[in-house]
């Protein structure tokens, strides 16, 4: 089965994004495929590569870098809650004038059309969030 | 049309899983996780809507999320516990998936 994950929530606020990298493993585990994890609202926070949490405490964004390069998971940040938040990838510090990008490794930044076309394309669509 | 409802915020916090029940249609299922969890304790005021719930629909918790909260166990009888990989099944095995946030 195809399926979309749309996360709203950011990392360390309570347990949406862990509990949506659970349940991508556990998916992908039994044979599913994972058609697209799109990140809105608070949750585009998943994406910057800047984060360094306690060594005692879990990498959420590591895991779903990880997630991404092992099994080639398209993991898409909404541009326009990611510029709200100073989310930038290259093209879009340039077009901005900003000095600096701190994107994650394995995510993109795209527009709400591609979570509109996750839900088409997928036959679920699973939500975590606030 | 069976739909699966995932609850995520406790009944004492939030209105949602109170909301939920509400909604939930017969033969439908619901799936607590996260903070939810602490609904599936028999003895509380929310309790009885839960068991209420019971009578037509099928009510599961995660069972790594309850185990977090120290909740092992604690869990009402008919509420039935699944691992992330049962939580994957229910989503596949209904027809459409509402996520209570």
């Amino acid at each position: 089965m195809k399926y979309t994950i749309l996360v709203n929530e950011g990392p360390y606020q309570h347990q949406a994004s862990d509990s949506a990298i659970q349940f991508i493993r556990a998916a992908l585990e039994k044979g599913h495929e994972i058609f697209r994890v799109f990140f809105y609202h608070d949750g585009v926070n998943n994406g910057t590569r800047l984060t360094v949490p306690p060594a005692d405490d879990r990498l959420i964004q590591k895991a779903w870098s990880e997630l991404a390069e092992k099994h080639g998971l398209d993991l898409v940040i909404c541009i326009a809650a990611a510029q709200r938040r100073g989310i930038m990838d290259a093209d879009e510090a340039k077009r901005q004038g900003m000095d600096a990008n701190n994107i994650a490794p394995g995510f993109r930044i795209s527009g709400l059309g591609q979570l509109v076309e996750g839900g088409i394309q997928s036959d679920r669509l699973v939500v975590f969030g606030d | 049309m069976a739909m699966l409802h995932i609850v995520n915020k406790s009944p004492f916090e939030r209105v949602a899983f109170d909301s939920c029940l509400t909604h939930a249609n017969a033969g439908d299922s619901i799936i607590m996780i996260e903070d939810a969890v602490v609904g599936a304790v028999d003895g509380s005021s929310f309790s009885g809507k839960v068991k209420a719930a019971m009578a037509d629909k099928t009510v599961y918790v995660l069972g790594a999320d309850l185990a977090a909260r120290g909740l092992d166990g604690k869990a009402m009888d008919g509420i039935v516990s699944v691992d992330y990989a049962g939580f994957v099944d229910l989503t596949a095995n209904n027809d459409t998936t509402q996520s209570w946030l």
